[in-house]
């Protein structure tokens, strides 16, 4: 065994876990399609393999990028559109901490979630668990450019499933696209800034993964359309067992 | 953007074998350094990676390692690495590149298998 020092970086990633674990689900939230899943990197999906980066200047602003990501770390789920609700843990987003999700999409309501894999004081990132529409990470960052800081949302992922690929390539994109303009417009706004949200995007591979088709079976779009519907006779039953 | 603290040494052992060595710091900013060394070992069947002297890894230098991933295996070539600490073994389990990139605990365990 080494007795060298920790290296720097030891505090800022989240432990491996087999499964997550969603200890109490914040007020609100519903608790659905991420206790018991596997976390998901960028390689076990199915869908073409994207990385988009979205950024903006926030000129004018005195803010350091520390700055920027504490604010932007404990309001979270404020800079989100109203469709988007996000539900970090009571100890917020650290690493390995879970932040539920419940999103409107044009497919209906979808239950999900997201883990925190890494986080300094520079930056974070989030990974999906099984389900979700997209298997990857997604980065938030802040660092200085030309005396400015500017603020980044950087998405490594592919769609998760077949039925997610297509709507990515019908909608999706489209509509997650306009969600982290919005995110970093908002962002801007809580500095008094008005600057327009830049995106570059790169397919980094083209193929879809024939092998990860059986990730359709963990949809959490479907199990939340199960979930919804069944919802009356579930109360039902448990009336009738009172 | 912050500079790479970075240096790679890509070291041809034989014909169709390379190996890159990584000293210093994983992040975004290794993205140039990373592409040139991998561009170097191109002609490899088989690309090593040499993490004995990684310092530092981030989120966006794991994406980077990603990349690197993908497009070598569009090439039809293989990744191992070797010399990770129990530290950044644990982050390869965590964000499951192992099971992409097999992991050897030394330069001459992953030779014998390449």
């Amino acid at each position: 065994m080494s007795s060298s020092p920790p290296p720097r970086d030891a505090g800022q990633w989240a432990k491996p876990v087999d499964h997550l674990n969603v200890e109490a689900a914040p007020d609100g939230a519903v608790n659905l399609n991420v206790q018991g899943r596997q976390t998901m990197s960028p390689l076990q999906g199915f869908g073409q393999l994207w990385q988009k980066t979205y950024q903006i200047g926030l000129r004018g602003a005195s803010v350091s990028p520390a700055d920027v990501i504490t604010v932007w770390k404990t309001r979270f789920p404020d800079f989100q559109p109203p469709e988007n609700r996000f539900f970090p843990s009571v100890a917020g987003v650290k690493p390995g901490e879970v932040v539920l999700i419940n999103a409107m999409t044009p497919g209906g309501m979808v239950s999900t979630g997201v883990r925190v894999m890494f986080s300094d004081d520079e930056s974070f990132t989030l990974m999906t668990p099984q389900g979700h529409p997209e298997a990857g990470w997604i980065t938030f960052s802040a660092f200085e450019r030309d005396g400015m800081t500017v603020a980044q949302v950087q998405s490594l992922a592919r769609a998760n499933d077949p039925m997610y690929e297509i709507a990515f390539r019908v909608i999706g994109a489209k509509i997650q696209e306009r969600i982290w303009h919005h995110v970093l417009t908002a962002l801007a706004a809580h500095y008094q800034v008005r600057e327009q949200v830049t995106m570059n995007k790169q397919c980094v591979d083209p193929r879809v993964q024939w092998s990860q088709v059986g990730n359709l079976r963990h949809n959490a779009q479907i199990h939340t359309l199960i979930y919804t519907v069944t919802k009356p006779l579930r109360r039902l039953a448990r009336r009738t067992t009172w | 953007m912050t500079q790479a603290k970075l240096t790679l040494n890509v070291r041809p052992v034989t014909p169709p074998v390379s190996i890159i060595d990584i000293i210093g710091e994983v992040t975004g900013a290794a993205d140039k350094a990373l592409t040139d060394a991998y561009d170097h070992a191109k002609t490899a069947k088989v690309i090593i990676l040499n993490f004995s002297g990684l310092e530092y890894m981030n989120s966006s230098g794991i994406g980077l390692l990603v990349t690197l991933l993908i497009r070598a295996q569009r090439q039809g070539q293989k990744l191992m690495a070797f010399g990770l600490t129990e530290h950044y073994r644990e982050i390869f389990e965590l964000t499951r590149l192992n099971e992409a990139i097999r992991l050897f605990a030394t330069e001459a365990d992953a030779l014998a298998a390449a």
